[in-house]
């Protein structure tokens, strides 16, 4: 087995369930907030992904942004790195800088066309795909060579992760793709967000053979109106109408904070029950929390898992 | 079939505009297809142009220079008197119409792709002249210029139901088509195997055989 070199490998190696969180830097200079946010994450996180111009938006840098939570917030990022802007030349750079200051989970994508960003004209460059990304990064650690062979100098000290979308359709295409990342040496899976418990169980029980750490993503809403934007507008994720109709009658309320307070419960309720059930049933390395917005709530699901687990024995 | 469509005509005509005398060199084979550069389109467009047309030609094929040199020899004097050529044909037709005369070249149309037509008004791009054709492996299915992102082990996240999210759900997954194709051969494991890292280094294309 490879060296750990992460947190978030290592705990997952030593059988402890995980949890991670996101942040997404915007189109700005300002890092404050994206520390802040990391902070209040990293009470209840194990390691922090950090988006690579979801959408295909401009905006700040992922790996310059891991760098800072990292420092400044001593949490550990999961950098996310898509292939849409990059070519094998610059996301080797990428790589090589990205060891070099001590980042050592990334998660390799295709990342989101050009043309549905707010640069639509722009190149769309997937020189590599996502499954060649991961060759990359094996290469880089394994053999100490970029794609071409050319030797590096040092050791690059990280780990690859993939993604993966238990809600697609048709979702055998989707197990074959990951079975291909797999066999090239992908070590974590995280996936798209998941509401229904029975797709996540599908999800599971079909990729339980790769032998790779899987944490089901799940994206707890603070609003119906949000729920119904992610339902819209994001492709590959199915939001059930039960769900939607929780936080529409936890809304039902007069008072603002008693309904943040109401939809909280509610969401914290939803999730550790559907994480603790998966726990149950399935074999699950941790969960990838995603929110709009909504940090408050990871460190309520992370207790919930913990106090129904303890109220059930487990 | 190189697929190309017509330029606005206000657009040609701002062209036309520095220049007293133009010739129009059409095309006989894909823009004839197309229905951008054959006959018929030569003409209105030279009805249009007016008095400052001093003449037209269909050639049969203008990315052939020896095709192009036989068809325009008839028209030898007007182009000759020509300041400029507007050229409705692909962007090859129209270089080698420069080559040939040294004339100053407008181009009439724009180039779209290398494509399947279905019926005039339905092009579908099909190639992309990638220069090594991996068809074989994909179920008859070019990854290149049916897969928006042009991916070598799709599909993406960006598919919902076998539908591409570039374009907003119209157009098929090129990687969900492999895959039913390669399943329907009774050859999935083709689909499962990895593909390398393409050469994509592409450099101006020239075969010379000496």
């Amino acid at each position: 087995m490879r060296e750990a070199f992460s947190r978030l490998i290592s705990e997952i190696r030593a059988g402890k369930f995980v949890y991670t969180g996101e942040i997404a830097p915007g189109k700005t200079t300002r890092i404050e907030t994206l520390v802040e946010s990391a902070k209040a994450l990293g009470r209840h996180v194990v390691a922090c992904n950090v988006t690579d111009n979801p959408r295909a938006r401009a905006n700040m840098g992922s790996l310059a942004a891991s760098i800072a939570i990292q420092e400044r917030a001593g949490v550990e990022a999961i950098c996310q790195m898509t292939a849409r802007d990059r070519n094998r030349i610059a996301l080797t750079s990428d790589l090589l800088g990205a060891s070099a200051l001590g980042v050592r989970n990334v998660l390799v994508m295709s990342g989101d066309h050009p043309s549905l960003g707010d640069n639509p004209s722009a190149m769309p460059v997937y020189d590599l795909d996502s499954a060649q990304m991961v060759e990359l990064v094996r290469r880089m650690v394994d053999d100490g060579t970029d794609l071409a062979g050319n030797r590096i100098d040092g050791e690059v000290r990280i780990h690859v992760g993939v993604t993966g979308n238990p809600n697609a359709d048709p979702l055998e295409v989707e197990i074959a793709k990951l079975e291909r990342k797999a066999q090239l040496g992908a070590e974590f899976i995280q996936t798209q967000a998941v509401f229904d418990i029975e797709v996540a169980e599908g999800f599971l029980d079909a990729v339980d053979g790769f032998g790779i750490p899987v944490l089901i993503g799940i994206l707890p809403c603070r609003s119906s109106k949000i729920a119904e934007q992610i339902a819209k507008n994001v492709p590959g994720i199915r939001v059930p109408e039960e769900y939607l109709e929780k936080l529409r009658a936890a809304e039902d309320l007069n008072e603002r904070a008693s309904i943040d307070e109401k939809i909280d419960q509610m969401n914290e309720e939803y999730f550790s029950g559907m994480v603790s059930e998966l726990r149950r049933t399935a074999r699950l390395a941790g969960v990838h929390i995603m929110g709009v917005a909504y940090g408050r709530i990871v460190g309520r699901i992370a207790d919930g898992v913990e106090r129904k687990e303890r109220q059930d024995g487990v | 079939m190189i697929i190309t469509k017509k330029k606005p005509f206000e657009t040609i005509s701002e062209s036309i505009k520095p220049f007293k005398r133009v010739f129009i060199v059409g095309c006989g084979t894909c823009s004839t297809v197309c229905q951008t550069g054959g006959e018929a389109q030569v003409k209105e467009l030279a009805e249009r142009v007016g008095e400052k047309c001093v003449g037209y030609a269909v050639v049969e094929s203008p990315c052939d220079m020896r095709v192009l040199r036989r068809d325009l020899a008839p028209k030898r004097t007007e182009v000759d008197s020509a300041d400029a050529i507007v050229t409705l044909c692909c962007g090859a037709g129209a270089q080698s119409t420069a080559d040939l005369t040294g004339k100053i070249i407008i181009p009439g149309l724009d180039t779209l792709f290398i494509g399947k037509i279905e019926r005039i008004g339905s092009f579908y791009e099909r190639c992309r002249a990638c220069t090594d054709c991996i068809i074989l492996e994909t179920g008859g299915i070019c990854p290149y210029s049916r897969c928006a992102k042009g991916l070598l082990n799709g599909p993406c996240g960006g598919q919902v139901q076998g539908k591409c999210e570039v374009g907003g759900y119209q157009r098929d997954c090129a990687w969900v088509l492999a895959y039913n194709a390669l399943k329907k051969q009774g050859r999935l494991e083709v689909f499962k195997k990895y593909r390398q890292p393409a050469d994509r280094s592409r450099k101006p294309q020239e075969i010379v055989t000496r």
